[in-house]
């Protein structure tokens, strides 16, 4: 049985503010699935239908096997769900809110302590301390504690590693991989490309509707162009110059280089280099590159 | 040689026992865009706040536009713009009423604001959209409209706080272009993003760890020193052992 299944999902706020458009995808038992997308793509939409906390306006959904309408109290005691707002309670300690969460779903910490054990051994320390009083990145796990305690089937995480600096993304997903190696369901939603890879199965998103849904590796294999880096001493100007370049199909900034894709498939690269040279450019640098997560991304926008 | 328009000589702050930012020194010159990288809680609003003109520095030195940020702090404000994620635009006033207020703030005349209105709702093309809230903008023209309200008054140098956080990749890149556009102008861009590709479009970057910079130069000598492939790697080698976290 499949952990989440989503069948033309459709929420609609107000008269015509459309922020789920006919969105179907499924995630297998075990797995770090990840909905990537920009601000106002749809994805907290989706987590709180699927964790009931919203109705949807049209389609279908089931968290393992449970139906999001008809069987919501099933599935509150099933999930664990982590906002991309701090949800704590700010005037209660960390001890005090990870009690608190046990108690709720009827369950002691100590009963599932494995399951958060890593992280927690983090927060120990500073137990006593009021959570508002935490760092980011300290609220934020324990955050995932109050989430995992009642040792949910599928967990849901909501933007977790936004506006986090790279180190403590890292950090983060190395706790997801532990926690996916525990048989835990993962949904996790984030606005960075380049955590793609680190899910097994991924959704790209924008405006309400899905772009594709496959693992990362098909999506970038199904690229349908070969894909160019071009490096020049002026890349302000290169970007330019190639968005005016009839041969040019699509290009971009990206990081150091400027990713370029041509018309013509066997494309002659000494032609390209010299009408770039032609055009005042120096130092030329150009050569086939691999396509990212980021690329397939705005080849589909 | 090139002009320096920030100028920073052992610049500190503290809190009570609390060294918020330590001993920074560096230059930034006109047309140049800087990143200004670090861990959370490593020191850059503080240190950010200090060059705006709204913090005033423990000990050290630094001129922003060639004022001084112990005396000088109101001058600083006119010279600078300033553009963050969480505070930009006015959601309950119309694109152009907020570019009226913006203008009027930073001491433009009627005539001047009228010809900038025009000027930037075309080169923005936002002509539907003019009369109508900025709450009910998308993100990504909001952030548009955001840095341009920033640099209405031609600032020597305009500040961005994390300013394409949650857009798609493509608006991040038409966001880049304006930047480019202005930094070409002479604007020095100095500005901060934890999106470590953003890094890489900058002229020269600093990477800052509990309070101190702990390296400054160009993405490539960087990951030349380094050895890594990108600057991802570059953070994650010198901010993994940071102490402080926000």
């Amino acid at each position: 049985m499949e952990a989440v299944v989503v069948k033309n999902l459709v929420k609609v706020y107000g008269k015509d503010k459309t922020a789920v458009d006919d969105v179907s995808f499924s995630v297998k038992p075990g797995e770090i699935f990840g909905l990537i997308g920009p601000d106002g793509a749809g994805k907290t939409s989706i987590f709180r239908v699927l964790t009931t906390l919203l109705l949807p306006d049209g389609g279908s959904a089931t968290v393992d096997g449970s139906d999001v309408v008809k069987d919501y109290k099933q599935i509150r005691n099933k999930v664990g769900y982590m906002p991309g707002k701090f949800s704590l309670y700010k005037d209660l300690s960390v001890e005090e809110n990870l009690n608190f969460f046990a108690a709720v779903f009827d369950t002691t910490v100590a009963e599932n302590y494995h399951l958060i054990k890593d992280i927690y051994v983090q927060l120990e320390p500073f137990k006593t301390r009021r959570a508002g009083k935490l760092s980011g990145g300290m609220k934020q796990k324990l955050a995932l504690c109050c989430a995992l305690i009642h040792k949910p089937v599928v967990l849901f995480l909501d933007e977790p590693t936004t506006g986090v600096d790279p180190v403590s993304r890292k950090e983060f997903w190395e706790m997801l991989k532990q926690l996916k190696a525990q048989n835990i369901t993962i949904i996790v939603s984030t606005p960075y490309m380049d955590e793609a890879n680190m899910c097994d199965e991924i959704a790209l998103i924008q405006s309400g509707k899905l772009l594709s849904v496959d693992t990362p590796e098909n999506i970038i294999k199904s690229y349908p162009e070969k894909l160019y880096a071009v490096k020049a001493g002026n890349m302000h100007k290169l970007l330019k110059v190639l968005g005016g370049y009839e041969q040019v199909m699509n290009s971009y900034a990206f990081g150091e280089f400027a990713h370029v894709s041509f018309k013509n498939p066997d494309v002659n690269l000494r032609e390209i280099i010299n009408y770039l040279n032609q055009q005042g450019l120096v130092d030329i640098d150009l050569k086939k590159t691999e396509v990212t997560i980021e690329d397939s991304f705005i080849k589909l926008l | 040689m090139s002009e320096a328009v920030i100028k920073t000589d052992k610049l500190t702050k503290r809190f009570g026992d609390f060294i918020a930012a330590n001993e920074i020194t560096f230059e930034v010159n006109k047309g140049e865009i800087f990143g200004f990288l670090g861990a959370n809680g490593a020191g850059k609003t503080t240190a950010m706040r200090m060059l705006c003109g709204l913090s005033i520095p423990s000990s050290g030195k630094a001129t922003i536009a060639g004022f001084d940020v112990y005396k000088q702090t109101e001058q600083i404000k006119k010279n600078i713009g300033y553009m963050s994620q969480k505070f930009s635009l006015y959601e309950d006033l119309t694109v152009l009423e907020n570019i009226k207020f913006f203008g009027g703030i930073y001491g433009l005349t009627d005539k001047q604001i009228k010809a900038k209105s025009e000027q930037l709702i075309d080169q923005l093309g936002l002509q539907q959209e003019a009369k109508k809230l900025v709450v009910s903008l998308p993100l990504g023209w909001k952030q548009k409209l955001s840095f341009s309200v920033a640099v209405l008054h031609e600032p020597k140098i305009v500040f961005l706080d994390e300013p394409t956080g949650g857009v798609d990749p493509v608006t991040r890149r038409q966001f880049w272009d304006l930047i480019y556009e202005a930094a070409d102008r002479g604007v020095t861009i100095f500005v901060t993003t934890h999106y470590m590709d953003e890094a890489e479009y900058c002229n020269r970057i600093s990477i800052m760890v509990d309070g101190v910079i702990k390296a400054l130069d160009t993405p490539r000598n960087l990951k030349d020193i380094f050895k890594a492939s990108n600057m991802d790697e570059v953070f994650y080698e010198l901010a993994r052992g940071a102490k402080r976290s926000e």
